[in-house]
């Protein structure tokens, strides 16, 4: 039996680099992924949301938040961290600047 | 009808001003609003009106926006126009330095944050790291200045399309005569007043920006505390302080087409960044420096800002705009080779960058 798609909802400043998608659902391959593989399924069809979210090395950008099921997992795992399937990730532009 | 275009980075977007007679200017903008512009690069090669501009998104990271419309609209590449290749474990940071080459109309270098040269073989759009600086055994010893450690100059020689010399704060000149392949540092004379025991060392000198004077092929160079002149292509180079009334300073312009002639934007000293004497200012010689004038007439006096060592340009025309942005968001035009300014934009963002072109 498939496991449940997981829904990647993506900030409002990123929307308009995709044509106003707001959301990506992902299949997931199992009961789990980590959030970069979530990220590489994610991120197939819109490669220009990789360099925004991403860095090269793969890490999530500095003031980029990722929330797993409402759990930031950039101060945990980070790239690392289990998504289940079924789960809602945030990307959100972290509260920064000035 | 030629347009001139005076592009303008800041830290928070892009502005660009336009005329058609240098006197009324529309200015336009911001694009990439909130997202800081540290480089561009106008393209007017084979008749081009090509734009390009280093954007970093303090959210979304750094990329290269390319403009083949003047700067009226921009798109980027959907793949990571500029990154680093996976084996070196290094991110981007910040594009510094965007250089059109002279002798390869396809051929665009980038200096970037941390220390490195990329080249583009497609007009800008795609970037690929020059091997032959990054591994340089220097590299580890060259040190971050205040702004961050970054190649912020490039300068390709006309005609001798495997000559390169690059800049970087604080790492000093290095020049290429193989196309970027290797790498020598070339500081000699230029003074590295900071360093306890040897003030001549081989590298690590604080170069702040180097400019061609296309004309006789002098090159110029301000450093932090030092501007100095090169006649045999950087290989040497002798001080022209004398007569200014400050050896400190971020950017230096060489005229286009006159031998000799060259301006700096004085800063009053390293522990001071405002104009000397609180009057805004650029410093003129017509003989490669041997002597030195003010120019200040429409720039303001009280003033504690500061020009940046990308906030300034010159233009091709005759005779030839020199433009200035401050830190406090003016933006001062010169038609007459500095000896008068006006202000042709004001309250932007702290400038970073100003290049200005004639636009077929």
């Amino acid at each position: 039996m498939p496991s449940a798609p997981v829904r990647v909802i993506l900030p409002g400043m990123l929307r308009d680099l995709v044509g106003g998608v707001a959301e990506i659902e992902v299949e997931s391959p199992s009961d789990s992924q980590t959030v970069a593989e979530l990220l590489d399924r994610a991120f197939s069809e819109h490669r220009v949301l990789d360099g925004k979210v991403r860095d090269e090395r793969g890490q999530i950008r500095r003031h980029v938040k990722v929330f797993v099921n409402g759990e930031d997992a950039t101060r945990g795992e980070g790239v690392a961290a289990p998504v289940p399937a079924g789960a809602r990730v945030h990307i959100i532009n972290a509260v920064s600047g000035g | 009808m030629t347009e001139t275009v005076v592009a303008i980075g800041t830290r928070k977007g892009l502005w660009i001003a336009r005329s058609t007679d240098r006197r009324e200017w529309a200015l336009e903008g911001p694009h990439f609003l909130m997202s800081e512009v540290a480089s561009v690069a106008v393209d007017t090669r084979e008749g081009r009106s090509t734009v390009l501009a280093g954007v970093k998104s303090w959210h979304w990271g750094p990329t290269v926006q390319v403009s083949s419309d003047g700067g009226r609209t921009w798109t980027e590449s959907a793949e990571r126009a500029l990154s680093f290749p996976s084996d070196t474990d290094t991110a981007l940071e910040r594009v510094w330095q965007l250089t059109p080459d002279p002798n390869d109309a396809d051929v665009v270098w980038a200096g970037v944050e941390p220390h490195a040269l990329f080249r583009s073989t497609d007009r800008g759009e795609n970037y690929e790291l020059v091997r032959g600086l990054w591994d340089h055994p220097h590299r580890p010893s060259w040190e971050p200045g205040f702004g961050g450690g970054a190649v912020h100059t490039i300068v390709p020689e006309p005609g001798e399309p495997e000559h390169l010399l690059v800049a970087m704060s604080a790492g000093g000149v290095y020049r290429s005569e193989d196309g970027g392949q290797t790498w020598a540092a070339s500081n000699p004379g230029i003074r590295a007043y900071f360093m306890p025991d040897n003030e001549y060392p081989d590298h690590g000198q604080c170069v702040h920006k180097v400019a061609r004077g296309q004309a006789d092929g002098a090159l110029y160079a301000q450093n932090h505390k030092g501007v100095y002149r090169s006649d045999d292509n950087g290989r040497t180079w002798d001080s022209i302080a004398e007569g200014l009334p400050t050896d400190f300073g971020f950017t230096i312009l060489a005229h286009p087409r006159r031998p000799g002639v060259v301006w700096n934007v004085p800063v009053q000293d390293d522990g001071e960044r405002i104009p000397p004497g609180a009057q805004l200012q650029v410093q003129r010689s017509d003989d490669g420096g041997a002597h030195w004038r003010m120019q200040a007439d429409g720039l303001p006096a009280d003033s504690y800002t500061c020009v940046l060592r990308d906030a300034a340009s010159l233009d091709e025309a005759d005779p030839v705009g020199v433009y200035l942005g401050t830190r406090n968001g003016d933006v001062f035009a010169s038609v007459d080779e500095g000896e008068s300014f006006t202000r042709i934009a004001t309250q932007l963002p702290d400038v970073l960058v100003v290049r200005a072109a004639q636009l077929a």
